[in-house]
């Protein structure tokens, strides 16, 4: 049951004459992939409008289908019969390629993370490493996005975007480190078997659940939450109340190739987190074994998922400037400590003592940045109440 | 694989040459980020992952950017500002050929390079973290003194100057 | 590739780095932008890591990885170099309002 999808695919190549057989292997890899992810994104669009609607006290989408469930269909009707309009002083070349150039880096981000027991994509030496070189490549197409559309805003949009981008990847790939040194290796497999195994039958061996690995989850979330310009630090698009950030004029298809971009960096970025901190495809619990692996680590993508849309509809956005303060005065030296923290805890002898003194390791800096950035600019909140 | 080959190195000395050549500045950095993607291409060809995937991460997800930040931020970047060769172009052209015509002879007349190609060696990335520690385990630290250096050098060079105007 | 052709593999990354070092040379040489010279310059900095590691892959000793490391550093050593490079043509701009070469031709200010 667990490796049905891998027999499937066997079978399938194994139709194939022998020369071709690695090249057909791929191509079923990447199709399975790509269609994944797609009815993935069709049903986390209208998980968020609905999700979002009930935090806000109002009913989502519910006239399509049973109770809504069927209204990406309508989304991808509208989209695909819209009309392309391109402003005629936009730089035509640059425009057109634009969302191709977001689109294709993070599908393949999505070929190093591994989705069940054996059900990686490619296993490369330094897979990390590819992720996050595939991410960098992103922040082009944002600039190019903006640019080539000729209009100040969009521009504006855009050189905000890829600021926010490129100061919270320090972070993110600070705290993704402690993993790769805690386990000695760049592959996104062996960081998934490193995690593998129980202590003492009850608690698995998932990175969340040290010290270090605690505090660099919280890091990597909140800077992914940054890198895939989701509230609350969607100010490059969530602009659109005036005006749409850097992708304003751009419509139809482009439209939703550039939504589509966005949702597949998100589900990229958290099974990076769930591969890194979470386990990957291990089960929580001994007594869950039974549990494909597969439907281990969508259930976790899942929950990650959830956490992002109750995330947007619950906190407001941050202003440029809060947004720049956070990342290079707070998460920078966190994530800093973090390493320290992940190094020492590697050398110092098992038992409590590792615990307290990695704990107050991460904690100590946390609350003493904490009280240091937020000094003298809230002010005690006060209560007025009506007569 | 020769024709792969052959189409990348297409790929990049086109885009080279539409990075140094063309009038609109925008147009040449993302030219550049093309040839560098190229690059990466051939070095992963060339069995060198970690170079390859260092080359995307840096330059294209690094250095292009800055260079496209820079060209927004001095000048609008369009054509009267990036255009114009210098008036002594053809003494530029007529080194860069000699340049290219010396080296090319040489390569192709050396006896020294014609020989048998090894296989590719398998060396990982763990290697590779072997030996930055421990044999190259100075020049990783000076390298770290540098990018510190450049990086706050580069800050100061930009700031705003505050003083009595 | 086949022995018996025209260039061996080395010959041919070697003859690619050399076109693709006298491009940037053309190009740092030719033009009067300095973003489009400090471009050239990037340019050659990628044609000598080209050339280091088609030596690393075809020649004596890939195990010792000294073409992958000294390629490490290059890319590093290249990268602070754009940045400061990029810092003072924009902090030259503040001032005199060109980055035009030939017009940055005194000392005065």
């Amino acid at each position: 049951m667990d490796q049905i999808f891998v027999t499937f695919k066997h079978m399938l190549v194994s139709l194939v004459p022998a020369g071709s057989q690695p090249v057909v292997s791929d191509l079923l890899s990447v199709a399975a992939l790509i269609g994944t992810f797609a009815a993935l994104f069709a049903l986390t669009t209208v998980l968020e409008r609905k999700g979002l609607a009930r935090i806000q006290n109002r009913y989502g989408p519910n006239r399509v289908g049973l109770y809504g469930f069927l209204q990406p269909l309508a989304d991808g009707l509208k989209t695909i019969t819209k009309e392309d309009l391109v402003p005629r002083s936009a730089d035509q070349v640059v425009h057109f390629l634009a969302p191709l150039v977001l689109v294709v880096p993070v599908f393949l981000a999505l070929a190093v993370v591994p989705m069940g027991r054996n059900m990686a994509a490619v296993d490369l030496d330094a897979g990390v490493l590819f992720f996050f070189a595939v991410g960098a490549a992103t922040e082009l197409a944002v600039f190019m996005a903006g640019w080539s559309s000729r209009n100040k805003y969009s521009l504006l949009g855009a050189m905000r975007a890829i600021a926010q981008m490129i100061s919270y990847e320090v972070p993110l790939i600070l705290s993704a480190l402690t993993v790769v040194m805690s386990v000695g290796s760049l592959s996104t497999l062996d960081i998934v078997q490193a995690q593998a195994g129980y202590a003492g039958g009850v608690a698995p061996h998932w990175h969340v659940l040290t010290p270090w690995g605690f505090a660099a989850f919280i890091v990597f979330l909140i800077a992914a939450t940054a890198e895939s310009n989701r509230s609350p630090f969607d100010l490059p698009e969530g602009e659109s109340e005036i005006i749409a950030g850097y992708y304003i004029e751009y419509s139809g298809f482009k439209f939703a190739l550039f939504f589509l971009g966005e949702y597949i960096g998100m589900f990229a970025v958290s099974g990076l987190a769930i591969t890194l901190f979470l386990g990957g495809w291990h089960a929580p619990l001994p007594g869950l074994l039974w549990i494909p692996s597969y439907v281990w680590f969508f259930a976790k993508l899942l929950a990650l998922i959830a956490l992002f849309i109750w995330v947007r509809g619950t906190l407001p956005r941050l202003r440029m400037d809060q947004l720049m303060h956070f990342a290079w005065k707070f998460l920078l030296p966190m994530s800093l400590v973090t390493v320290v923290t992940a190094g020492m805890w590697r050398f110092l002898p098992l038992g409590w003592a590792r615990w307290a003194i990695c704990s107050i390791l991460v904690l100590g800096p946390f609350l003493l940045l904490a009280r240091l950035l937020s000094s003298g600019k809230i002010a005690k909140r006060s209560y007025r109440y009506a007569d | 694989m020769t024709p792969l080959f052959g189409l990348l190195g297409f790929i990049i000395a086109a885009s080279a040459v539409a990075a140094v050549a063309l009038r609109n500045l925008v147009h040449c950095a993302l030219a550049l980020s093309v040839s560098f993607a190229g690059l990466a291409a051939i070095y992963l060809f060339l069995n060198a992952q970690f170079v390859g995937f260092a080359q995307i991460l840096v330059y294209i997800g690094a250095v292009a950017i800055l260079i496209v930040f820079a060209i927004l931020l001095t000048g609008r970047g369009e054509l009267e500002r990036g255009a114009g060769f210098s008036a002594g172009w053809m003494i530029g052209l007529g080194v860069a050929l000699a340049v290219f015509g010396t080296l090319a002879g040489l390569l192709l007349s050396s006896h020294l390079l014609v020989r048998e190609m090894p296989p590719p060696a398998p060396t990982s990335v763990r290697d590779l973290g072997d030996q930055l520690m421990t044999h190259w385990v100075l020049p990783l630290e000076v390298l770290g003194l540098l990018l510190t250096a450049a990086l706050i050098g580069s800050v100061v060079i930009v700031m705003k100057e505050r003083g009595p105007r | 590739m086949h022995a018996e052709s025209l260039v061996t593999p080395l010959q041919a990354c070697l003859l690619l780095s050399a076109l693709l070092f006298s491009i940037g040379l053309a190009g740092a040489l030719m033009r009067r932008n300095a973003i489009v010279i400090l471009i050239g310059v990037e340019l050659m900095l990628n044609a000598a890591n080209l050339n280091l590691i088609a030596f690393w892959r075809y020649g004596p000793d890939p195990q010792a990885l000294t073409g992958v490391i000294f390629v490490l550093f290059s890319i590093g050593v290249a990268a602070a170099e754009a940045a400061v490079g990029l810092a003072l043509i924009i902090a030259v701009y503040r001032h005199r309002r060109t980055v035009n070469v030939d017009h940055l031709n005194s000392m005065k200010g």
